[in-house]
């Protein structure tokens, strides 16, 4: 009984911690008083601000434009490999994995400043960098999605593709590619979600002018805070929130499937 | 006499420092049912995955038809091949897994139509067309494997163990589905298999292969009653494999007893394998066979009794139909006609193997 009143406080006390500063900040983000502990009335107002600051705009624009770019090449970049990891001997298989898992483990802000050092040898610092950044850390989540599903794959299917006909190109779209569609799907989607939200790289790589949402909010609350942030902020969260559901519903879709 | 078909000229093949197969040579002719016949790793696989454009040889050549298809890639060689299991496109419907090879080449659509529709009826399953892969059995799935291979008209059909997943009683229908077929499409079936059974079953020609070696090639009656090596004698059929000396021709010392036989061209005194079929030894009195034992065990099969007599010091494995107490004292005794007298072994491939190898 007791046990069961802890367990659940613990729940509770773990959730507040986790999601109460989120909420504080999305009603703070509705509220028509510039103060953080007066609550001035129900507004859209920051969020009309938002939308009409041009500081903010460019860096959402900036934003996508990286993180599309990024995804998709990292997508297909990240799917090659995997396809090419998956032929290799088990020997070489594990030297290849366990060296793209290295930067999923490393520490942000180690592989920004490494990345930068080696950027500012060749080139200056702009958008392609940062671009060149994303698709870098993104190709091993693309790798970790996608290489299961070619392992589960049924190798046969494709050889009998070719049997009956199929050149290598068609015998992959027709018969691989519906088999690994899934992995590559959650692998882009996972590089949008780590492409959105990164910060420590984004910032380390980018040039004079190119501010993404995140680098954007950094330099903004350094000035003062703007209750325009909090609304940026908050669609930002739930930008990041819908795609985490959009997996996990693919998830266990699939799963039930099974 | 029928044209050559296939033809393997001094393939050889590793796998790193694996020598699957060695300067191999091979013939297949038209209209044959050829099996390829070996425990695993005897290159039986490796050999159809050659001619099926999987692998391609370290050296050597294959012809086909007379024209060299070694480095043709499989997508263009007029052969079609059914996998060992799983094969079919599990998000098409049956009909679409048929369709494939029909649709790359631009066949028109009523074409496509009754090609699926007879398909089906040839291996039994009318009225499939829509289902989808998942709800058929395994037997269900090879059939429409066949049936998406040979809609292709393939003049060359290869088979990988096709019914090696399936269970015996399955396998065994499947096997005269196979013979019908053959016989219906009077195209060449090259079929790769460990199961000595399904071979001696279905074969025109049996190729039998060790360690990247042809053991023998010959009908299966040849293979059953006349095998060449000790090796084939055992792969094929239980046997009793004994040491012996060819005393001169038609005369032959076993567990040192002369026996009468049919064989000559051994030269005199020469060391020999003597290979004497289970069901062909007869037990009869001690005092009119030609060695005498103890039955040491007896056990029911259901077509027959398999007995174990010990005598001079070997365990003799007889099947019969007649019951035997076990403890009697008997004489066993062979038709000449059924020693079967081979050359000592001169390579490791060509021995005997142990039974639980050859899975």
């Amino acid at each position: 009984m007791i046990k069961k009143v802890f367990s659940n406080l613990y729940l509770i006390i773990m959730f507040l911690f986790l999601y109460l500063p989120l909420f504080v900040l999305m009603i703070l983000s509705f509220n028509n008083s510039k103060s953080r502990v007066v609550w001035g009335g129900f507004t859209f107002k920051w969020y009309h601000r938002c939308f009409n600051s041009e500081t903010i705009m460019s860096a959402f624009f900036t934003t996508i434009q990286i993180t599309l770019l990024a995804a998709v090449i990292s997508t297909i970049l990240g799917t090659l490999a995997a396809i090419g990891i998956s032929a290799m001997k088990s020997k070489s298989r594990a030297i290849y994995l366990g060296a793209t898992n290295i930067p999923l483990l490393n520490a942000d802000i180690v592989t920004g400043i490494s990345m930068m050092l080696l950027f500012v040898k060749f080139t200056n610092l702009s958008f392609v960098t940062v671009l060149i950044a994303h698709i870098t850390f993104n190709i091993p989540y693309v790798i970790l999605n996608v290489l299961p599903k070619i392992r589960s794959a049924n190798k046969y299917t494709y050889e009998a593709a070719l049997d009956l006909g199929a050149t290598p190109l068609f015998a992959f779209y027709k018969v691989t590619w519906p088999e690994i569609r899934s992995g590559v799907i959650s692998g882009f989607l996972m590089a949008v979600t780590m492409s959105l939200d990164d910060f420590s790289i984004t910032y380390f790589t980018k040039g004079p002018g190119v501010n993404t949402l995140s680098t954007m909010l950094y330099t903004e609350l350094r000035k003062g805070i703007k209750p325009e942030l909090y609304a940026l902020s908050t669609m930002l969260f739930f930008t990041v929130f819908i795609l985490l559901l959009l997996l996990n519903f693919r998830d266990s879709k699939k799963a039930r499937r099974q | 006499m029928k044209k050559n078909l296939i033809d393997f000229i001094d393939i050889s093949k590793s796998y790193g420092d694996n020598l699957v197969l060695d300067k191999f040579n091979l013939t297949v002719k038209e209209n044959e049912f050829v099996t390829l016949l070996g425990p695993s790793g005897c290159g039986k696989t490796t050999t159809l995955r050659l001619l099926g454009g999987f692998e391609t040889p370290d050296e050597g050549k294959i012809l086909f038809d007379g024209a060299n298809i070694t480095d043709l890639p499989a997508n263009q060689r007029k052969l079609n091949t059914v996998f060992q299991k799983y094969s079919l496109f599990p998000h098409m419907t049956i009909g679409e897994n048929i369709a494939f090879g029909l649709k790359i080449s631009k066949k028109s659509s009523s074409y496509i139509k009754d090609k699926i529709k007879y398909a089906l009826k040839l291996v039994n399953l009318d009225g499939f067309e829509n289902r989808s892969v998942d709800s058929l059995s395994g037997g269900q799935q090879q059939r429409i494997a066949i049936a998406r291979a040979i809609v292709n008209e393939p003049k060359v059909l290869l088979l990988d163990e096709p019914l090696g997943a399936l269970d015996l009683k399955l396998r065994r229908s499947m096997q005269y589905e196979l013979i019908r077929l053959k016989n219906e499409l009077g195209i060449t079936f090259v079929y790769v298999t460990h199961d000595q059974e399904e071979a001696l079953t279905m074969s025109d020609q049996i190729v039998v292969m060790n360690q990247g070696y042809i053991q023998q090639i010959g009908s299966p009656e040849d293979i059953y009653n006349e095998p060449e090596n000790a090796f084939v004698a055992d792969f094929i059929g239980s046997s009793n494999i004994l040491n012996g000396t060819m005393i001169r021709d038609c005369l032959v010392s076993v567990l040192g007893v002369e026996i009468p036989c049919v064989d000559e061209g051994f030269g005199n005194n020469t060391p020999v394998d003597v290979v004497i079929r289970p069901e062909d030894i007869v037990i009869t009195s001690p005092e009119n066979g030609f060695m005498e034992g103890d039955i040491i065990s007896n056990i029911f099969k259901g077509v027959h009794y398999e007995i174990e007599i010990l005598a001079n010091g070997y365990t003799w494995l007889i099947h019969t139909t007649k019951n035997a107490d076990v403890g009697a004292h008997v004489g066993i005794n062979v038709d000449p006609f059924d020693i079967q007298i081979m050359k000592k072994a001169e390579h490791s491939d060509e021995k005997a193997v142990n039974i639980d190898d050859k899975i």
